[in-house]
């Protein structure tokens, strides 16, 4: 549905987006993933014809995003970070506007209308002023402006952004519930988002791809320096010395510090099983064993050791 | 047939903002007060010319005053003065505002073409021109229903033609300097300063200016319209405001165009 091909932008001397290449299949929900400024929004706006590339193309669904402009943002609904909407016109006026510059015919313009509305949930507040609406409302006012024609194609720059927990679950199942009719493209920078309602995942960083695979991939890849999570009460000194001298301990990470309780990250060498040596250990110095159990990377690990230099990452283990 | 559909959404959402927020009303009431204003001075002064005129008639001396000449078109002149301030605060927003917004993203994302955009908007802007005209000139109305010796209604006519005129190249410039920056207070700024230059340039005008300040003369935008107040319709005047106005929007375009590519 989608095609990236070596997509470079710049902007005079800086390059915001570096020889990327990615493609999305129809009905698939692709995260992309990246620290602020990665370049995850001008990609975004080169697919939705808001920019031009400089080098590279795009396709969506088979038209190139340069060639064919008119004809991908047919097909494409979108929704940059600050939902573009018009704070004086009420949300109905709004989305009438919007089906008419979306060429929807006015046969069909009601009911597209009707059925955004009721899929985004604003029916409440469809006779109010958009400049009135909470945040959460905007938010949901874009998305049904970008699904209004039904479009092949969704492109999402962080839809969760600003938004209270529950708005962040009712906007998390609405993009599930809209993959599979839709293909959906996401970004992101909150990483349980993207394990949560993507089924693939780009993560991006100062431009270029730098891991591309389901989350349960990456994961994986990532398995070997799998962790061991143990909380023991505690002071973070005396606990650190002793599991030091646990025999198999190649790393050990301070994790957090509360209520008397210390957790700790633990690299076991080869990723073996190391949780009856440590048990014991603990215990047999007087300490209470409070929690222990292995830890899989977690996405959020993964992203950080793809998108922190090395430099930066080893400065960080030895400080600890 | 789609394009035409596109920019009718776009002038219909133009006007809708000017008619959804109070900017329309406080237009079109301050043009009124405006227009009525110099039409009720400028005819106290014609009725005081008058009387001294009938006297000097019984004297033998004396003749007969136009109301086209010394009505109509005098106030003509005046709105054109009051259309240059007004109508730049009608268009600084046009695009400033779209882009502060981050709307503009909408309208670029959205199945239309930017020529379809430019024009949108610039006949959304000059509809509510059109209205304000309309309402003015409803002044004129009286002078058919109760002078004695009534005006001709081709110079009117004429005239009204030659403010829409005057109305559209301002409108048209405003809406490119609009496009130039995100802020309003700046294009409405340059819209009404290069619109007094251009108003200046008339000045230029002298029997005695050589070839070159002739050539800038004739880019005054007012001198075009003294001969259509007059009743006296020039293809070149109405050419020279026409291109004007196409000019405007093909900045506009280019600049809207270029933006994306620098952006």
């Amino acid at each position: 549905m989608i095609e990236v091909t070596s997509l470079t932008k710049r902007y005079g001397r800086h390059t915001a987006v570096d020889g990327v290449s990615f493609s999305v299949q129809k009905g698939e929900i692709l995260g992309f993933l990246g620290p602020n400024g990665a370049g995850k929004t001008t990609t975004m706006r080169i697919l939705t014809c808001y920019l031009p590339p400089t080098e590279g193309s795009a396709k969506v669904a088979g038209f190139d995003v340069f060639e064919d402009p008119i004809e991908v943002k047919r097909r494409v609904g979108y929704i940059p970070e600050t939902p573009p909407l018009y704070p004086d016109m009420d949300v109905a006026t709004f989305l009438d506007f919007c089906a008419k510059i979306k060429g929807l015919p006015a046969a069909s313009r009601k009911a597209k209308i009707d059925e955004a509305v009721q899929k985004t949930r604003v029916e409440d507040v469809r006779h109010k002023l958009i400049g009135r609406l909470s945040k959460g409302y905007r938010q949901r006012v874009g998305l049904a402006q970008a699904i209004l024609s039904n479009p092949d194609v969704l492109i999402l720059d962080e839809p969760t952004a600003g938004l209270d927990p529950k708005q962040i679950i009712e906007t998390r199942e609405l993009i599930k519930a809209l993959g599979g009719e839709h293909t959906i493209v996401l970004s992101t920078h909150i990483l349980p988002e993207v394990s949560m309602t993507c089924s693939r995942v780009v993560i991006i960083n100062k431009g270029r791809v730098v891991a591309e695979g389901t989350p349960d991939e990456l994961m994986q890849r990532l398995k070997g320096a799998a962790a061991l999570r143990i909380e023991v009460r505690g002071t973070t000194g005396p606990v650190f010395d002793l599991l030091r001298g646990v025999p198999g301990v190649v790393a050990i990470r301070p994790k957090e510090d509360a209520a008397g309780v210390v957790g700790f990250e633990v690299e076991a060498e080869g990723g073996h099983d190391i949780r009856a040596e440590l048990a014991r250990a603990v215990v047999q110095k007087g300490f209470d064993l409070v929690g222990l159990h292995q830890t899989g990377m977690n996405l959020e690990e993964i992203f950080l050791r793809l998108t922190t230099t090395d430099s930066a990452l080893e400065s960080k283990e030895v400080a600890q | 047939m789609t394009a035409l559909r596109n920019v009718a959404a776009i002038v219909e959402k133009e006007w809708r903002h000017y008619f959804g927020s109070p900017i329309a009303y406080v237009a079109l009431t301050m043009w009124c007060l405006l227009f009525g204003f110099f039409y009720w001075v400028i005819f106290e002064q014609f009725l005081r010319y008058s009387m001294q005129s009938a006297q000097r008639m019984e004297m033998g001396g004396g003749f007969k005053l136009s109301l086209n000449d010394l009505v109509i078109s005098q106030v003509l002149h005046n709105m054109a003065v009051v259309a240059l301030f007004i109508l730049p605060m009608l268009t600084m927003r046009l695009y400033a505002e779209e882009k502060r917004q981050g709307t503009i993203e909408l309208l670029a994302t959205a199945p239309l073409t930017d020529w379809q955009i430019v024009i949108g908007k610039f006949l959304g802007a000059l509809a509510l021109y059109v209205a304000m005209l309309a309402a003015g000139f409803l002044n004129f109305v009286l002078l058919w229903r109760y002078a004695s010796v009534r005006p001709e209604w081709k110079p009117v006519l004429t005239g009204g033609l030659a403010l829409l005129l005057v109305g559209g190249a301002f409108i048209a410039l405003g809406l490119f300097l609009s496009t130039l920056t995100r802020n309003q207070i700046i294009a409405g700024i340059l819209g009404f300063g290069l619109g007094l230059i251009f108003w200046i340039l008339g000045w230029l005008d002298q029997p005695t200016a050589d070839s070159f300040t002739k050539v800038l003369a004739y880019l005054g935008i007012t001198n075009h319209m003294d001969d259509l107040i007059k009743g006296i319709v020039d293809l070149k005047d109405v050419v020279f405001y026409l291109s004007f106005i196409a000019f405007g929007l093909f900045l506009a375009h280019q600049s809207v165009e270029s933006q994306r590519w620098r952006a």
